[in-house]
């Protein structure tokens, strides 16, 4: 197990090595560099600018520089925004939290359809929910996001009223229930395509398991139907899912950054947004790198999960 | 009439319209479906703005927020009063363009990055295999938008970034594929005869591993008219007096209450090319005999 352990987080820390020169590399594609909202003052001289420069440490060579961010990083140093003056992390951390309930409500939804979904196609294979559940799910991955929450608040809040168009909540009304009424329909809209996802690789794995032995062999000690399927089947074929639930990371991430934008929802997703169009670079790149490092923590959790449930892979 | 004339003939059998993967091809009901879609999609966008009764910059403020199918604005008018329909099909050359030359660079990137570590191995291989890993940590939205917005955005410009944010999938699908191919018999024979290094990977290897990236490829095109559609949505891809899929959405939402159709039609654009494209690449999927990994 330790071994292991040491092994998948040394390729992690490698793998944060890579990100963070990309990062750093599209920082410095940034017109004007780093420095680029200075430059827009008026009241800035060339000579100011130089002066701003040596003191930022901005006149080193690249790799110096890239250590010192990097350094600085590790630190929980991410640069103050350029909009409120606020630290970056401080920034972000206002906004995560939005996020979260977001992706993980649509996960639980599209893991609880999709499963069903898929369990139920690799039993009844080729019939015809089979075969609605295939095409729905792949025309499914082809509706745009955003254009699905567009619908979704034209028929669902406008027209019939059901749900509000967007934000997290109605001023005057924070009860738990008012927050999950905001809730519901961002979430459905996300997992449209997470359903589709999981519901596919549920079916294959299913399929994977159901014609092996100890299935046989449960079935000939008497074992109902039922059970076989639910501890027998299931049980195993939720496996590989766990990895693949660490691999959609990157994916729901996006989903929720899209959803967020069309519903307002202030999350992650709408702060990237509104830094962008203020120009409010530090907070771009934190978020650009927080998103990376999530995402290479999730999968190492996923790796350390099937790990620990699946006694084969230690001794990979 | 000896051997020499019985080459023609046996050629003549292995056209590739009655090539086995050919024959799959048609009988997969969702890829033809596919096919039906992208060839009308294209033959709209090509030939359709010349047919039209209005131009697509035309502006007539007097007809403005016209609903589909009042006079002969088709699909209705956007808040200038321009023809949506002449808009949509102009609108589907260019981002049918994107995606098609986004695919193109993505899978020649793809591809590359993917023989190289796969045939080479090694500490190479490994650098160039956490290098996409790394891409792939990031959310690709993010990595999408935070270009286009430092990069000045113009056609091609929003192709190269989408190129650069999708190549990924390839390599690893390649890098696999030739991994195993590496071992085989043909490899070592083309070692034997001295053959060099990138020969063996451009013509030896590469071509055997045709399938899977035809397959990627296809899937990929699928997946840059979405990305474009989304950037260009927010305003940060295809710059308007252009028209995209993605940039005529723009805006769509504040109207969503009075004039739906400006929300409505171009995303029936985009999910019908991106079904069409993904039903296709289904099909090429069984009939290439690739290993499915999604069912």
């Amino acid at each position: 197990m330790l071994p292991f352990l040491l092994n998948r987080l040394w390729q992690s820390f490698i793998l944060l090595i890579i990100v963070s020169i990309i990062g750093f590399t599209i920082l410095n594609l940034i017109p004007g560099g780093p420095l680029s909202q200075y430059a827009l003052d008026p009241g800035m001289t060339a000579a100011d600018l130089e002066r701003l420069k040596e003191q930022m440490g901005l006149n080193r060579p690249l790799p110096i520089q890239y250590l010192d961010w990097a350094w600085r990083m590790l630190h929980g140093d991410w640069g103050t925004s350029y909009r409120d003056g606020a630290p970056v992390t401080e920034v972000i951390g206002r906004h995560i939290f939005a996020t979260f309930i977001l992706m993980g409500s649509s996960m639980a939804i599209s893991i609880a359809i999709g499963t069903w979904i898929g369990i139920r196609g690799a039993t009844h294979r080729y019939s015809l929910f089979d075969y609605t559940a295939t095409v729905g799910a792949m025309v499914a991955l082809s509706i745009p996001t955003f254009w699905f929450g567009l619908v979704s608040i034209y028929i669902f809040a406008l027209k019939l009223g059901w749900f509000p168009a967007g934000n997290m909540y109605t001023i005057g009304d924070e009860t738990v229930l008012g927050y999950l009424h905001h809730l519901i329909l961002p979430s459905l809209v996300l997992s449209l395509v997470h359903v589709a996802v999981w519901s596919r690789y549920m079916r294959t794995a299913t399929l994977d398991v159901i014609h092996q032995d100890f299935v046989k062999t449960a079935r000939a000690k008497g074992v109902r139907e039922k059970r076989v399927l639910m501890k027998h089947v299931v049980g195993n074929a939720l496996l590989p899912m766990i990895t693949l639930a660490g691999m959609q990371l990157p994916q729901l991430l996006s989903g929720a950054l899209v959803t967020e934008t069309v519903f307002t929802w202030p999350g992650m997703g709408r702060l990237f947004l509104d830094s962008l169009s203020y120009s409010d670079y530090p907070v771009v790149m934190g978020l650009l790198m927080l998103s990376a490092i999530l995402t290479l923590l999730g999968n190492l959790i996923a790796d350390i999960v099937v790990s620990m449930v699946d006694p084969r892979i230690r001794l990979a | 009439m000896t051997a020499l004339s019985a080459t023609p003939h046996s050629r003549r059998r292995e056209r590739w319209w009655r090539s086995r993967t050919a024959r799959r091809f048609m009988q997969h009901k969702l890829a033809l479906v596919g096919a039906v879609i992208i060839v009308a999609l294209a033959l709209a966008c090509i030939f359709g703005p010349w047919l039209l009764p209005h131009d697509s910059l035309q502006i007539d403020i007097r007809a403005r927020f016209s609903p589909p199918f009042s006079g002969d604005h088709y699909l209705g008018t956007d808040p200038l009063g321009r023809d949506l329909a002449a808009r949509l099909l102009e609108a589907g050359r260019i981002s049918l363009l994107v995606g098609l030359f986004a695919m193109l660079l993505s899978t020649f990137v793809g591809a590359l990055v993917g023989v190289v570590a796969g045939y080479r191995g090694g500490w190479i291989g490994s650098v160039l295999m956490r290098l996409v890993d790394a891409f792939l940590a990031f959310p690709s939205i993010f990595l999408v938008l935070a270009l286009a917005a430092v990069l000045k955005p113009s056609p091609a410009v929003i192709t190269v970034i989408i190129a650069l944010t999708s190549w990924m999938e390839v390599s690893r699908i390649v890098e696999a594929e030739v991994r195993s191919l590496r071992e085989r018999e043909f490899v070592l024979a083309g070692k034997m005869l001295g053959l060099s290094g990138s020969h063996m990977m451009f013509r030896e290897v590469l071509p055997n591993a045709m399938g899977p990236i035809i397959v990627a490829a296809t899937l990929t095109v699928a997946r840059a008219i979405l990305t474009e559609a989304y950037v260009s949505f927010l305003g940060y891809g295809i710059q308007p007096p252009l028209p995209s899929w993605g940039n005529m959405l723009n805006g769509a939402q504040q109207y969503l209450e009075t004039a739906p159709w400006l929300a409505i039609v171009p995303g029936i654009a985009i999910t019908l090319a991106v079904t069409g494209f993904n039903f296709i690449g289904d099909g090429l999927r069984d009939a290439l005999d690739v290993r499915s990994e999604g069912g």
